[in-house]
């Protein structure tokens, strides 16, 4: 570490040979480069959701369909509550990685053990909320194909909004699922100690570089879907 | 040399605390913004609580990019790779809405069907209540009366 902020202060000639002028390892920058590429993704999709809003006279109110909470009477009307809980529990569980990201470091291979359990408790604890919403709103009505909720100046609306809705956050939830599929690999890995034998938690950091992405991704969801 | 890295440690996990509760405070703020929209009727004043969301939308992600993925504390050689390419999402974004707005107001001076389906009133619709029936004079209504019977039955 303290090697590397010696050779940046020095003005290094970095493209001169010799040296990897991104000084971070092979893994690392592929990683980067697969997350621009998914960020792409991302980004057309909520670039298409956002043509087709503008592009249409009336939208539904988020507000007024997701009020709902597991376990209210029915009729409860909390808007944002819930989600607002999702995205904390998100944000937590991205603090978490930081933490186990740091403790790999530091070759503590305890710390990386207990923050990565943190973190796989807190995207199952996410998919576990994800996969209540989408139930409740198949339950009333909502899918692929049809929308049960009105605009909110009260004209009928069309199939854009479920469909944006349930292709985006099924496609991040998705990413949540193969996220956690991902830390639980590497838990396993920490347990068999095969980062010790390698001498480099690296590994750890590149699943790291993925889960914060993951987080990354639901700010501009959770902001264009549910509070825009 | 283990001094330093107990000095670097202490660092490390002020500068994960700090960005914890910026990332909680905007994300407290969005919430209380987005609450208070809920009331909020007028056009121009619901644009601009839109806009300072976005803003802070892009500050979060800023700190989760630049610190939680480390990506400020990388090289600028790496740092340029990764966010020029990012730049066309500028373009990206400014372009599509844009044409999509087009669309619309294309559609609305063109199109008196299209401007009609934005006037007729859907019918409103009770969530569980039973016996809705489809109603005859549009289209997207009797679909979607369809929908309720199904759901009564369940």
């Amino acid at each position: 570490m303290s090697n590397v902020t010696t050779a940046s202060t020095k003005e290094a000639k970095w493209w001169n040979g010799g040296k990897s002028p991104f000084d971070v390892e092979y893994g690392k920058v592929m990683m980067w480069y697969f997350l621009m590429s998914d960020a792409f993704t991302f980004g057309a999709f909520l670039i298409s959701y956002g043509t087709v809003r503008f592009s249409t006279n009336g939208w539904p109110d988020p507000n007024l369909v997701f009020k709902s909470f597991p376990f209210a009477p029915e009729g409860v009307n909390a808007p944002l509550v819930f989600v607002s809980i999702m995205t904390f529990i998100l944000i937590v569980s991205s603090v978490t990685m930081v933490l186990a990201v740091h403790a790999g470091k530091m070759m503590d291979k305890k710390g990386v053990v207990k923050y990565m359990i943190w973190t796989i408790i807190g995207g199952i604890a996410f998919l576990s909320c994800q996969a209540w919403e989408w139930n409740h709103l198949h339950h009333e009505g909502a899918w692929w194909g049809r929308n049960p909720f009105m605009n909110a100046d009260g004209t009928a609306s069309t199939s854009n909004f479920t469909n944006f809705f349930f292709t985006i956050t099924g496609f991040h939830g998705f990413h949540v699922f193969s996220g956690v599929v991902i830390n639980i690999v590497m838990l396993i890995m920490t347990l068999m100690d095969k980062f010790e034998q390698r001498g480099h938690y690296l590994m750890i950091e590149k699943a790291g570089l993925y889960w914060h992405f993951v987080d990354l991704v639901w700010v501009f969801v959770f902001t264009c879907f549910y509070l825009l | 040399m283990s001094q330093d890295t107990h000095a670097e440690h202490h660092d490390v996990i002020a500068e994960i605390k700090k960005v914890t509760i910026i990332l909680s405070v905007l994300t407290i703020v969005e919430l209380i913004l987005g609450f208070w929209m809920i009331g909020i009727t007028s056009e121009g004043l619901r644009l601009a609580i839109k806009g300072v969301i976005v803003i802070l939308m892009m500050a979060k992600a800023f700190y989760i990019v630049a610190y939680f993925m480390h990506l400020k504390h990388e090289l600028k050689n790496l740092i340029m790779t990764i966010v020029v390419p990012l730049a066309l999402f500028i373009w990206f974004i400014i372009a599509f809405l844009a044409d999509g707005n087009s669309f619309k107001n294309l559609r609305n001076n063109y199109d008196p069907y299209f401007k009609e389906q934005a006037t007729i009133k859907a019918e409103k619709k009770e969530h569980g209540a039973h016996g809705a029936t489809p109603s005859s004079h549009e289209k997207g209504a009797s679909n979607e009366g369809e929908h309720k019977t199904k759901e009564g039955h369940k």
